[in-house]
């Protein structure tokens, strides 16, 4: 028996349910000009989506963003709009 | 004192998972994850984070994470502490269940675990009813809310678990709210350094269940603080104070309307106005009971 897995056990990967930026029907785009780097967008963001770069800059990871709208919302500055996906 | 910049960039909960748009419990997690720097175990009962987890053979989850029966949760973290004491490991056992899994199904267990003792840290993410089944109420639903067994509205108030984990006498109780990320990441670390039963219960606004746009699961969130209808505080060895946003609205003058917090929730929009003052009766007779618990007896409940 020796090797077995008892049980059924699963491997962390990013886009365990796939390239979930597929589900967005809306997309978040930062500003970069009026970014203050408060890094809020990175904070709040649910998915982890919001990349945070040495700098404390950010950027969003298109591949795994779902386009929820919370970055936009809780942007002190209105640096991130949200548009229409097209396609 | 928590600040963003101090944050680990290191994510435990990786992107591309199952869970909504906006969802409470992918923030909570990342932030569980964030505060204990991925040294923990995960215990989690039949809840939407079971789901968020996906499919086998992969998992977003960087720490071990045991799946396990509704009922179960606080029992199974129990053994799983008491195998890793054996082993020598120091590592924290975190329950991660939703508000079904703690205020109705997993109580029994929960109520066992406290009573015990037991070396766990449970954190009931609580988006105030059982979402993953498709918005079933349960005890924490508050009252008025519409659910898909409420249709009217429940007719009955929020049951208020973290005062009924108080009344066991364990060493850390705390409120949380997803919106204020950094209090909750200070509790958690403040409950992983202490020994003992440690049970933090986070509010967590859904916006599938509670009927608002993915994009306002933050403000709601805040909006419940704002309003007095979600009160922030800790009980430390049996006394409580007031955390963070929730510090400053004792006097009530100092909170919202709570109109504002029902107005942005689908949810509510069917309240009529004595339901509206059913609500604000409740939360005004809370914050009464705090200020005098404060006022005359300094916080102690025992
Ligand atoms: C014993 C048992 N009864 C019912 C279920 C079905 N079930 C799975 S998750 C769930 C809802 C959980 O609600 P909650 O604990 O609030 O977590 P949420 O889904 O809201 O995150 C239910 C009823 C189950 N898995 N096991
Ligand atoms: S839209 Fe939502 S998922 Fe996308 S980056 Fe902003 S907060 Fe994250
Ligand atoms: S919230 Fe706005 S200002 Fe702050 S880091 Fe993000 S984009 Fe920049
Ligand atoms: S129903 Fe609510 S809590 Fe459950 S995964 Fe969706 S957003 Fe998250
Ligand atoms: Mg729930």
């Amino acid at each position: 028996m020796s090797g077995l897995p008892v049980t059924a056990i699963a491997t962390p990967r990013r886009g365990a349910a796939g390239r979930t930026g597929l589900w967005r029907v809306e997309r978040p785009v930062i500003d970069h000009s009026r970014c203050i780097k408060c890094l809020l967008c990175w904070l709040y963001c649910p998915e982890g989506a919001v990349v945070r770069h040495e700098d404390n800059s950010v950027e969003i990871d298109y591949d795994y963003c779902k386009g929820c709208g919370i970055c936009a919302n809780e942007c002190p500055v209105r640096a991130i709009t949200v548009v229409a996906e097209r396609e | 004192m928590v600040t963003i910049k101090e944050l680990t960039r290191e994510e435990y909960w990786l992107p591309g998972n199952s869970s909504c748009p906006g969802c409470p419990a992918a923030l909570g997690l990342r932030m569980l994850g964030k505060a204990l720097e991925g040294k923990f175990v995960l215990v989690v009962p039949a809840s939407c984070t079971t789901v968020i987890q996906g499919i086998y053979p992969a998992t977003p989850s960087r720490v071990p994470l045991l799946n396990i029966a509704f009922a179960a949760s606080a029992s199974a973290a129990s053994g799983l502490r008491a195998a890793l004491r054996i082993r020598g490991l120091k590592v924290p056992v975190v329950v991660w269940a939703g508000d079904g899994g703690t205020a109705d199904i997993g109580l029994q267990a929960l109520s066992g675990a406290a009573e015990r003792n037991e070396d766990i840290l449970y954190i009931c993410y609580d988006n105030e009813a059982y979402q993953n089944t498709g918005i079933q109420r349960s005890g924490a639903t508050p009252y008025g809310a519409w659910t898909t067994t409420t249709p009217l509205g429940k007719r009955e108030h929020k049951k208020d678990v973290p005062m009924i984990v108080a009344a066991h006498g364990v060493p850390y109780v705390a409120t949380a709210s997803i919106a204020y990320p950094l209090d909750f990441v200070e509790k958690v670390r403040k409950a992983a350094s202490k020994s003992g039963f440690r049970y933090i219960h986070l509010h967590a606004p859904c916006p599938v269940g509670w009927r608002f746009p993915p994009s306002k699961t933050v403000e709601v969130g805040r909006l419940a603080v704002e309003t007095g209808m979600w009160i922030l505080y800790e009980i430390e060895d049996g006394v409580l104070r007031l955390t963070g946003r929730s510090r400053v609205l004792l006097d009530p003058s100092k909170r919202k309307p709570i109109e504002e917090y029902l107005r942005a929730q689908g949810r509510f929009s069917h309240l009529d106005e004595r339901d509206v003052e059913e609500l604000k009766r409740y939360v005004e007779a809370r914050w009464r009971e705090l200020k005098k618990l404060l006022e005359e007896r300094g916080g102690c409940l025992r």
